[in-house]
Parts: C-alpha cells; sequence; structure tokens
C-alpha cells in the first residue's frame, strides 16, 4: 500500500492522532511546567489540523479558527500559565489522584468506548468524518478524565482546555459546521476569564497554593 | 421595528455603561430602570410578534419565559439595589467590584434572553456559556475561600456540561447535514423541525443523550448538581435568585427545544423516560439533602434542584395535561423562589449568619420578615392556595392516571422534601426570638409582588394564560 495515497485523508489523520497522542501525554506528565509545554504543542497541532481542514474542504473561516487556537492556547495561554507558576512557586510535581499507569490503561479504555460509540451511529457519514469524530470524543474523555485525576487547579484548567481541544477538533472535521469561530472563541474567552481570574483574584494569597487539596477543606456545610 | 432590537440591545447598552460609570449608588438606581425597560421590550412581541429568521424565533413557548425573565431580573435588581449598599455598608464588598457586578448582571440578563430568543442551536450554546461565565465571575465577587471555591467548581462542572453540550450539538449537525444541507440552515431550529424525521435516528439518539447531560448539568440534575448548593450559598443574595429563578429555567428551555426534535423523528428513542428517570432522581436525592443542611441559602439550592427535577419529569412525562403542569411549574417557581431568597438575603443581613442554628425565632423577632419567610416557604412546600400546589397537584394527577407506579417515586419525593422544609422552617420561624433591626414592607416589596402572584395563579388562572399555557403544552407534544 502506498503511503500517502490519499493526502487529504492520510494528513488529517495523522494530524488528528498527534492531537490524541498528546493527550496520553498530558495525562502520564507529572511536572507542571511538562504538562503546560505538552498542552502547548497540543495545540500547536490542532491549529495544523484546523488550517488543513480549512484546506481541504475549502473553508476560509477555519483558517481564523486555526490563527485562535495557535496564537491563544499555544502561546498566550501557556505564557501565562508559565508566569502564574513561577509567581507562586509551584514547581513541584502534581499530585494524582490514580497512579499514572492506572491513569493510562484507563485512557485507552475510554479511547475504545469512543470508538464503540461513535462508529456504529455514523455508518452513513464519510470515512474521514467518522474517524475524526472518534478521535475527537478520545480528545474530550482524556480531558475529562485529566480534571478528575488530578487535584492541581492548573493542571486542571490545561484538563479543560484539552478537552476543548477535542471538541474544535469534532468541530472542524465535521463538513460545513457553522460557527465553529465563533464557538472557539466563545471557549477562548471563557478560558482567558479564568486564567487571568486566578491573576485577578489572587488565589494565592488566599490559600498558599493552587492545590484544591486546601480548598476541600472550605467545602459544603461543613467550614461554617 | 423589531422588539428584539430593544430585547437584546437594553442590556447590552446598560452593560457597557456601568463598566464606565464609577457611582455604585447610582449604578443600582439605573439597572432597575434598565431592567424595566427590558421588561417592557418582552412585552412588545405579545401584540407584535416578529417574524422568524435564521438568527431568531419567537413562539408561543419563549414569548413568555422572554417576560418572565426579564420580569424577575426586574424584581431582582429593586432588591439588589438595596442588597448591594447594605454590603458595601458593612465591608464585605469594594465599590469597585460592585462597578463589575452591574455590567454582569445586565451581561447575565442578555445572554439569557439571547439564549431564549435565538433559532440557531450554536448560538443557543454560545449564549448559555456566556450566561455560565458572568455568573462564574459573580459568585466569586465576595473573594471569600469559600466563595472562591463555590465559583471555581462551578466553573469545572459546567464548563464540563457545556462541553458535552457542545459535542452534543455538533452530532445534531452532523445528523442533519446529509438532510437540510451544509451550513447554517442545519443547526437552524425550525428548519431542522419539519426535516428531522429524515435523520439518522442512531445518531440522533447519542446527540440528544450529550446535549441531556450537557445542558441538564446547568439545570442542576442529579448527578451533576453538586455545584448548584455552593454557587447559590456563596455568591450574593441576588445572584441566587436570578440563578434559581432564570437560568435553570433557561437550560430546562434548552432541553426541550432538542426534546422537541426527537419527538419529530419516530425512530429515535423516546427522550421522556430518560428524563423521567433524571428528574426522580434529582428530586429524591434533593428531597433527602434537604435534612442535613444548616446553611439557609444551601437549603433553598437544594429546594430548587427537588423542583428542577419536578420540572424535568413532568416534561418527561408529556402530553398536554403534564406538560402545561410543568410550564405552570417553572413559572410558579421562578416567582417563588426568586421571592425566597429576596426574604433571605434580608434575614442573612440582619442576623449577619447564615446558619440556620442561629437564626431563631424569626416571627417574634422581625414579625414582618419572619411572616414573609413562613408565607414563602408555605408556597414552595406545595401547600395550597399558592400556584406551586396547583402545578403539582396537576403534576400528580396526571402521573396518576397515566404511570400509577411513577406516582410512587414521586409523591413520596414531594413529601420528603415538605417534611424537611417545614421542620427547617419551624426553627427558623417560631420560638424566642433575638430582638433586631427590622425590615420594613418597602424593602420586602418584590418578595409580596412576587407572592400575590403566586397566589392568584392558585385559586385563580386566567382564561387566556390558561389558553396560551395549553397551547404551548400541544407545541412540547
Amino acid at each position: 500500500m502506498l503511503v500517502f495515497a490519499n493526502p487529504a485523508y492520510d494528513v488529517a489523520h495523522l494530524l488528528d492522532a498527534g492531537v490524541l497522542i498528546l493527550s496520553f501525554l498530558l495525562l502520564s506528565q507529572r511536572r507542571l511546567t511538562g504538562v503546560i509545554r505538552i498542552f502547548s504543542f497540543q495545540a500547536f497541532i490542532l491549529a495544523c489540523a484546523s488550517a488543513w481542514q480549512a484546506y481541504i474542504q475549502d473553508a476560509p473561516h477555519l483558517y481564523l479558527t486555526a490563527f485562535i487556537a495557535l496564537a491563544f492556547k499555544a502561546i498566550i495561554i501557556p505564557v501565562a500559565l508559565q508566569r502564574i507558576i513561577v509567581k507562586f512557586k509551584i514547581h513541584r510535581s502534581i499530585e494524582t489522584v490514580l497512579g499514572v499507569g492506572g491513569t493510562v490503561v484507563l485512557g485507552g479504555a475510554l479511547v475504545a468506548l469512543s470508538i464503540l460509540l461513535v462508529f456504529p451511529v455514523t455508518m452513513a457519514s464519510a470515512a474521514l468524518t467518522r474517524e475524526g469524530l472518534a478521535i475527537a470524543l478520545s480528545v474530550v474523555l482524556l480531558g475529562f478524565l485529566m480534571m478528575i485525576t488530578r487535584r492541581n487547579a492548573i493542571s486542571q484548567v490545561v484538563g479543560f482546555m484539552s478537552l476543548e481541544n477535542g471538541l474544535i477538533l469534532a468541530a472542524v472535521g465535521v463538513k460545513g459546521m457553522p460557527l465553529v469561530v465563533e464557538l472557539s472563541i466563545a471557549f477562548s474567552v471563557m478560558v482567558a476569564f479564568i486564567v487571568f481570574g486566578v491573576f485577578f483574584f489572587h488565589i494565592r494569597e488566599r490559600f498558599d497554593t493552587l492545590d484544591l487539596h486546601e480548598l476541600e477543606h472550605f467545602r459544603g456545610d461543613r467550614h461554617k | 421595528m423589531n422588539p428584539l432590537v430593544f430585547i437584546l440591545g437594553i442590556p447590552v447598552v446598560s452593560a457597557l455603561l456601568f463598566v464606565l460609570l464609577p457611582s455604585y449608588k447610582l449604578a443600582s438606581k439605573l439597572n432597575i430602570l434598565a431592567t424595566f425597560a427590558t421588561f417592557l421590550a418582552t412585552l412588545v412581541p405579545f401584540f407584535n410578534r416578529p417574524e422568524t429568521t435564521q438568527l431568531f424565533l419567537i413562539d408561543d413557548f419563549n414569548i413568555y419565559l422572554l417576560a418572565l425573565t426579564a420580569f424577575v431580573t426586574f424584581t431582582t435588581s429593586i432588591f439588589s439595589a438595596r442588597y448591594i449598599i447594605h454590603e458595601i455598608e458593612i465591608g464585605r464588598l469594594q465599590p469597585h467590584f460592585v462597578r463589575f457586578y452591574h455590567a454582569m448582571y445586565q451581561a447575565f440578563l442578555f445572554t439569557m434572553l439571547l439564549a431564549l430568543s435565538t433559532n440557531n442551536l450554536g448560538i443557543m450554546w454560545v449564549a448559555v456559556e456566556g450566561a455560565t461565565l458572568t455568573t462564574v465571575l459573580m459568585v466569586g465577587l465576595y473573594r471569600t475561600a469559600a466563595a472562591l471555591e463555590a465559583s471555581w467548581k462551578y466553573f469545572i462542572l459546567c464548563g464540563v456540561g457545556i462541553a458535552l453540550a457542545l459535542f452534543g450539538t455538533t452530532l445534531l449537525y452532523l445528523a442533519a447535514q446529509p438532510v437540510v444541507g451544509t451550513g447554517m440552515p442545519s443547526l437552524t431550529w425550525s428548519v431542522l423541525l419539519p426535516q428531522v424525521s429524515a435523520f439518522s435516528p442512531q445518531l440522533l439518539n447519542i446527540a440528544f443523550v450529550f446535549l441531556l447531560v450537557g445542558y441538564g448539568t446547568k439545570c442542576g440534575l442529579a448527578p451533576l448538581h453538586a455545584w448548584l448548593p455552593d454557587a447559590h450559598a456563596e455568591g450574593p443574595t441576588p445572584i441566587s435568585a436570578v440563578l434559581s429563578g432564570l437560568l435553570l429555567n433557561v437550560a430546562i428551555y434548552a432541553v426541550l427545544r432538542f426534546k422537541m426534535l426527537m419527538a419529530g423523528n419516530s425512530h429515535a428513542f423516546a427522550a421522556g423516560p430518560l428524563m423521567i428517570f433524571m428528574g426522580l432522581t434529582s428530586l429524591l436525592l434533593a428531597g433527602f439533602m434537604l435534612y442535613k443542611r444548616g446553611d439557609i441559602k444551601r437549603l433553598f439550592a437544594y429546594s430548587s434542584i427537588e423542583h428542577m427535577g419536578i420540572i424535568t419529569f413532568a416534561f418527561g412525562m408529556g402530553g398536554p395535561l403534564a406538560n402545561f403542569a410543568g410550564l405552570l411549574h417553572m413559572t410558579m417557581h421562578s416567582l417563588t423562589k426568586a421571592a425566597i431568597f429576596f426574604a433571605v438575603g434580608h434575614i442573612a443581613q440582619i442576623k449577619g449568619t447564615q446558619r440556620m442554628a442561629e437564626i431563631r425565632g424569626l416571627t417574634t423577632s422581625q414579625p414582618i420578615l419572619g411572616w414573609a419567610l413562613v408565607i414563602g416557604v408555605v408556597a414552595i412546600a406545595g401547600l395550597p392556595p399558592f400556584g406551586v400546589f396547583m402545578s403539582e397537584f396537576l403534576i400528580v394527577t396526571s402521573t396518576f392516571a397515566r404511570q400509577p407506579i411513577l406516582a410512587i417515586p414521586l409523591i413520596l419525593g414531594l413529601l420528603v422534601g415538605f417534611g424537611a422544609l417545614i421542620m427547617k422552617l419551624q426553627g427558623l420561624a417560631f420560638g424566642p426570638g433575638e430582638p433586631g433591626e427590622k425590615a420594613s414592607v418597602v424593602a420586602l416589596l418584590p418578595f409580596f409582588v412576587h407572592l400575590a402572584l403566586v397566589l392568584v395563579a392558585g385559586i385563580y388562572l386566567p382564561g387566556p394564560l390558561v389558553i396560551w399555557f395549553q397551547n404551548v403544552a400541544k407545541l412540547l407534544g
């Protein structure tokens, strides 16, 4: 079989798979700086995937989505997060609820689940759409898993953004989906508010740490 | 001129104005004026209904929700003006945060009205996301540890919910695209509805599950309700009132729009049983949780989860009578719960605490406020002659007529919740109280207006209103 016999299909696949693999790397990364770097690279690959979809679908507005992913998620947010880490001096490794091995195995199960979920219901759609959608759902679920298994505020934000990368991947992969640009802007605004909210509210002043264990203490009726 | 220009325009312009306006006292008054103007604008479509476009749709269903939303935001802004000034006086809030608070209040109103009036499911998603964003920031307004944690939890849980809803929307587009064609029409609700029978049922099923769980998180349906009590308890009380009274309705509205699409495709599964299940779970869970509450705002937040469960159950049952009851219950719950939060806000400010153990004998110490709370709780617990009783009665009887088995958990849930509220009320309202500052009748005016409406609805629902609710109930299928 020829490699890249059908470049439109193969390159799209390659990029989608890249985003998925980076999701797994995120799950297995213990250091915060590493998490942020991997996320930045994932956003970069997402930008490439969007740009490629813009090219093969002949949908110029998707270049804008690609640009937002590149400028905002691959550069601005990671830089801001790095600054938070330096400012608040939280270099240490992240505590996980499950071990890294367990998390990755669970992640593999989630990928299988999304394939089982997506493939039977999208018989009528094009192969690229189906497979892209299955990968996108996997990225969403892995982001979800990361948010559940990490106790640290910054890695939860990264988990959320990685989940969002999956959504954008799904939206650009479906042919002619309207409003993709608006949707990605809406998400970016949300993330920006929250990330800068961490600055704004000076969470550090209150908690001394961004570890959510400290926050748990205040939960519910118990604190009063 | 299209009334939507004013309905959506006034909140946007006011939000921008409040960002620039330095005086919080003036802003709180202008806030009342702006919400009142918006409320008047939402009445215009009743006489002059705008045409359906690709972007906007006004039908029998959302026309009344628009007016209800604007009305409750208006009365809440009256309560809020007094509340905010008090919070600044005692130093809990800084004036420069209040500037931001008023701007966000208007932005929140805008996003809700946009979510209700749009015809495009993508824009609806953006609007619901915007509503989450504005309220996350307001919940964290006090900047206490508990408030920050509440807003963090709210952001994380609703962020995930919203993300799932977007995935559902993408799947729905994928289902629509082969039939309707690529581009905007495939996300336009009024275009989808007549053609939905030709969509792939399997795709619709999966899309609906994502949408129900996603928007269901925003309604506070179990098991994704954990954000709701914290967000209600730790944020400013006017925000608790609009969150409970309005935002939850908007989320239910979104779910119902998708349910209507599901009903149009005979091969897709019935959305009803899933909603019945989620509704009953929320109702029972919240009912039992009510007993353990020690915080007064948290108590009524759990009661909101319970009522969202009842409403979801009613719409899940479907059919003219249950839908009618669900619509009525949505309205009654909005009015009553917002009113209760007004009273609770006054109580918490006078007593300086939200802990129920420290609030005792209100009817002896602050008779007006105490009896107001009693009336409010009696109304929300579902006792006659208030409107909540009427809608709950209709839901129970229609369930008995069609699915007697389901009536058992329903009645159990209602009784459990009822018992908890009455039990808590006894401690709060009766017995010896400590004398203190008294609330004036004027300050409680928004409360009495809401309760009067609920009372009137419970005794006599005007004919035109009945016909109209019946029409909407038919529309919902």
